[in-house]
Order: C-alpha cells, then structure tokens, then sequence
C-alpha cells in the first residue's frame, strides 16, 4: 500500500506518516465521541454493559492517543526540524484532548462505589466526549497554514492517495472494533467467572468491592 | 544493517510505524497474560465444580439409616 502511493513532490517521503498519524488520529477522536455518546446510552438505560462498552471505547481511543502523540512528534521532527511545536493549535489541542481523558482512569479509580463510579465516569465522558468536535472545529475555522489538513491531502493529490488514506483509514476502525469486542468479551467472562467463583464457594454476597477490590474498570 | 541502508527520511517512516506495531502489540501482550490469567481462573473453576459434584454424588450414594 504505501509503494502504491505517490511519493509527495513538496516532503517526499516524510508524507507516508500520514497513512498512520491521521488515521490513528480519526479513530481515536471518533472512539472519544462513541464512548461518550454510549455514556449517555448508560445514563438513559442504566445498563451496566454500556458502561463498559464506554470505558473499553475511552480505553483504546487513550492508547491511539499516544501513538498519534509519537507518530506526530516524529512527523515533526522530520518535516520541521522539531520534535514538538507548541504555537501549531493543532498538535496543541490534541494534546490538551489526550491529557483531559488522561485523568479518566484516575476519575474511575477515586471512586469506590460501582454505581457511583459508573454515573460519574458516564458524565464525565459526556461532557470530554462534545468538548472533542468543538475544539477541533474551532481550531479548523480558525486561520492556520502550517498543521497538512487530511482533506486537503486526499483531494488535491492523484487518486491513488485517497485510495491509500481509504484503506489505511477502514484498517484501522476494523482494528480498532475488533480489539474493542476483544477487550469487551474478556471482561464480561471476567465477571462471569467471578460470579461464579463465588457462587461455588457459597458466597452469595453481592458486594462486588469485597469480592473484586477497587478497579478503575467497571464491574458487572 | 538495515537502519543504515534507510535514508533519513525512511528512518523517520520506519519509525513511526514501528511505534504503531509496537503499541498493538504491547497491547496484545498484555491481552494475552489477562487471557492466560482466566485460563487458569477457569480450570480453577472446573475443578471446584466437579468436586461439588462428587461430594453430592456422595451424599445419594449414602444408605439412609
């Protein structure tokens, strides 16, 4: 795939970063938005298994978030000579985006009690989840020529950039989902063999912090 | 060998997608030792219930006096 790409006439081959960085960037934006909204679906339904979904989706958008930090760091350094540009409000708000979900884990590991943890962790991911589209939108309405824009790159250049940044782009929401329903189904079994565990060991209780301890993870 | 026969450009790409497999595979590393961790939590499991079942076996088996 990135044989088939075109080299770009103005960075040369610095450009192929950009098969990785915007799509890893896309997905991990999009899964910060799918968790808040199923946030709200666990706020509306107070199902426990949306929690989850939300905190698996968050979870996964955070490790992105990281490569798209280094991917991006790297692109910088080579394009611009520096590993880091604080007057570019892109790279800038991303960064402010990546260190607000940051204190998610910790928000969810300061509170003890499931219900509690789950309702605070849902607004929470709510309120970061519309705070995502409106920074970038604000930063994309806003005049700036350095930070290369996806859509720009893609529809300007020959056919066979979309097609790579197509491609590259759907790899990596299939990888993403797939390792969401992965993660999803190792903690349901999870909690079911916790349960089961102690309903073997005649233990009926069902205060799932004595039996579990603290986690940042929802408990089922 | 190889870093040396990449430009400095392609060091950089090479970079940035290494850092990309990296983060899926530490990731998958870490899935793999939860997994393994459940396997065993699961035999754990299977074992307390077959000896449930024996200790019931058991129990019918008994005459009644």
């Amino acid at each position: 795939m990135l044989t088939y790409a075109p080299v770009d006439a103005d960075q040369g081959v610095i450009q192929k970063i950009f098969y990785v960085h915007v799509p890893m960037a896309i997905v991990a934006l999009g899964g910060f938005i799918a968790g808040g909204v199923m946030a709200i679906m666990y706020l509306r339904t107070r199902d426990r298994r949306w929690d989850i979904r939300s905190y698996v989706t968050i979870h996964l958008s955070i490790v992105l978030a990281v490569g798209v930090l280094i991917t991006g760091s790297i692109w910088a350094r080579a394009s611009w000579g520096h590993w880091w540009v604080w007057d570019e409000p892109m790279l800038v708000v991303f960064l402010i985006v990546f260190l607000l979900y940051a204190t998610y884990q910790p928000l969810r590991f300061s509170i003890e009690d499931p219900e509690k943890q789950a309702r605070y962790a849902s607004v929470f991911a709510i309120t970061a989840g519309a705070f995502v589209p409106l920074c970038f939108g604000a930063v994309r309405m806003a005049e700036q020529v350095t930070h290369p824009q996806a859509a720009t790159m893609t529809t300007s250049g020959p056919g066979s950039v979309t097609v790579t940044f197509l491609v590259a782009l759907s790899a990596m929401t299939l990888l993403f989902i797939t390792l969401c329903k992965y993660e999803m189904a190792s903690k349901n079994v999870t909690a079911t063999v916790r349960r089961l565990r102690r309903r073997l060991a005649g233990d009926d209780d069902d205060d799932q912090l004595s039996a579990t301890g603290r986690s940042a993870a929802p408990q089922l | 060998m190889l870093v040396t026969a990449l430009s400095s450009s392609e060091q950089y790409v090479a970079g940035a997608y290494l850092v990309f497999l990296a983060l899926v595979l530490v990731y998958l590393a870490i899935m793999a030792v939860k997994l393994s961790r459940l396997e065993r939590e699961v035999v754990e499991l299977a074992d307390l219930a077959e000896r449930g079942d024996a200790v019931r076996e058991d129990r019918v088996k008994e005459p009644v006096a």
